[in-house]
């Protein structure tokens, strides 16, 4: 098997349809380790790639007034038990353009692999830009993943983006985006992750609402068991008039995990409205009890419990 | 115990923090009918329908569960629901991201399409929206309640206990409840309905009157009901075994 048969098979496992992946009509970008395997650009958007030591740089570029009708696929991974992938990434959606991207990054037989994201996203005046990222590292608990973006929404922009580690083991993962905001624009950052074994999650998540009517929403649900670890830091910043920003953590506890929460809330104009909710406990017994008096034993019980929190 | 009751309920006692809940609760439920348990709020029927379920914390003190026969006291609320008991419970629970569709899959021996969407028309909720929707904070009370109703019927679990399960829905819609609990009957579900509302008692075949954590009458419906209505005072206070009665009358 090649290694972009391996690569669209490893994609299929982690949830994604390999489909997309060779469809001449579905932009897309499949990336193995440090090889560039393949690369489709649809009208008005445009992908430039170059192959370093232990990873790829990638330049997208989106038009301005540009609208794909179908998201753009990206897929990352690296196969082998043991290797580096260093993706550093800038984004540039065009003025006015409206575009999505759905990103699988798969480390199915991972030991000891490390995957750093270093991106760099803007989001021109009144663009509007939906990234969803599935991560799957296998059972093994042996991936370091340390996704970091800084981004820039301008004026009436709108960045939504949702990262999810739900199946298989997390590894080690220390998630940091921080996410500027112009006038009238709009962040939402919503990160899933399910800890088991001695998995380590860190996630921080930061918005600063600097422009008036600026919004911002700062999400997280993390379920950590057995001896995993969680920590979550979500900051929202509202710096100008009449910005509107919320922080939500919730997380589930088994088992000997340990989670902790710090929702972080400041606010430098008084017209500013700015909140934070966070809940950590362990699974709510009524919901736990209703699920098994339909005949699901305790464990299974938990699990859909679990994953409806994570869907 | 005679062999054509599917439950039979002797001498339960509970006790919660100190204090007696149950105090000798005796029941029997015959196979194939609705059973309404009539009661006031504080009177113990939901105690008692946690009791049977197995739920954490309502484990009897004193005093034995059989269902079809088996002694079910010390069996978890899975293996009871696995023998055919279900639930349905006053307020139910919310899930986050658990579809309506999966939530009525879940009991289920072989889930159908099909039988999804005759429970959710058994309770009127249109099923082509429905089963899309998620079993969260988004519907409102009473949708919850149909969606939980839906669920057990969907399940057809052997004995359904349905702890007001016309609480929350409006009263033009009682009448759905109504032919709801019928329609488990007549497709082989007992039904122990436990109301505090007396014109509900009506739907059933027989029924008991709980007052103070005891059973103090067992009779045809109208009969009970007449008693409930006429000489039942609020449950003020379930007082310890020991103590002398309480603020309430004995029928």
């Amino acid at each position: 098997m090649s290694d972009f048969e391996a690569i669209l098979e490893a994609y299929r496992r982690s949830g994604g349809d390999p489909s997309f992946l060779r469809s001449p009509k579905v932009g897309s970008l499949v990336v193995h380790g440090n090889q560039v395997l393949g690369a489709n650009e649809v009208p008005g958007v445009h992908m430039e790639t170059e192959e370093l030591e232990h990873g790829v740089r990638v330049h997208v570029q989106v038009d301005p007034g540009a609208r794909p009708e179908r998201p753009v696929h990206l897929c990352f991974g690296v196969l082998p038990k043991e290797g580096r992938q260093e993706i550093l990434s800038t984004f540039e959606i065009g003025e006015g353009a409206q575009v999505e991207f759905l990103a699988h990054c798969t480390f199915p037989n991972a030991e000891k692999v490390v995957h750093l994201m270093e991106a760099q996203v803007h989001v021109a005046k009144g663009a509007s830009l939906k990234y969803a990222e599935t991560h799957y590292h296998g059972e093994g608990g042996g991936t370091q993943v340390v996704p970091r973006a800084r981004v820039t929404v301008d004026e009436g922009a709108t960045f939504v983006t949702e990262f999810a580690l739900t199946t298989g083991r997390v590894g080690v993962m220390e998630f940091d985006y921080v996410v500027d905001v112009a006038a009238k624009g709009t962040a939402e950052l919503v990160t899933k992750a399910y800890g088991k074994g001695t998995d380590r999650i860190a996630v921080k998540e930061t918005i600063r609402l600097n422009g008036p009517y600026a919004r911002g929403l700062a999400k997280a649900r993390i379920a950590v068991r057995d001896q995993a670890t969680s920590e979550v830091v979500g900051t929202t910043e509202g710096n100008a008039p009449f910005t509107r920003g919320h922080v939500d953590c919730v997380e589930i506890v088994r088992d000997q995990a340990v989670a902790s929460a710090i929702p972080v809330v400041r606010v430098h104009d008084d017209r500013a409205y700015v909140t934070h909710e966070a809940a950590i406990g362990t699974v709510d017994k009524k919901e736990l009890e209703t699920l098994m008096s339909r005949g699901l034993d305790e464990e299974a019980a938990v699990d859909v419990i679990v994953r409806g929190m994570l869907q | 115990m005679a062999q054509e009751n599917l439950l039979v309920v002797e001498d339960l006692y509970l006790i919660r923090e100190d204090r007696t809940i149950l105090r000798g609760v005796n029941l029997e439920v015959p196979r194939g009918v609705i059973f309404a348990l009539l009661g006031r709020n504080g009177s113990g029927k939901s105690s008692l329908a946690y009791a049977l379920m197995g739920c954490a914390g309502y484990a009897p003190s004193r005093g034995r569960i059989f269902f079809n026969g088996e002694d079910v006291t010390g069996l978890s609320i899975t293996e009871r629901a696995r023998r055919g008991i279900t639930l349905a419970w006053q307020e139910p629970a919310h899930f986050e991201g658990l579809k309506v569709r999966d939530y009525l899959a879940l009991g289920m021996e072989n889930p159908s399409r099909e039988r999804m969407e005759e429970a959710l028309a058994a309770v009127a909720l249109p099923p082509l929206t429905y089963l899309q929707r998620t079993v969260n904070e988004t519907l409102s009370g009473g949708e919850r309640k149909r969606i939980e109703l839906a669920a057990v019927y969907a399940m057809r679990p052997r004995l359904a206990i349905l702890d007001e399960p016309d609480s929350g829905i409006d009263v033009l819609s009682l009448d759905d409840i109504g032919t709801l609990i019928r329609r488990l009957r007549d497709e082989g579900t007992t039904v122990l309905l436990i109301t505090h509302r007396d014109e509900m008692v009506l739907v059933a075949d027989q029924a008991a009157l709980m007052c103070g954590g005891e059973v103090v009458r067992i009779g045809e419906p109208t009969e009970v009901r007449r008693h409930y209505a006429r000489r039942c005072r609020p449950c003020e206070v379930v007082e310890p075994v020991e103590a002398p009665g309480g603020g309430y009358e004995r029928l």
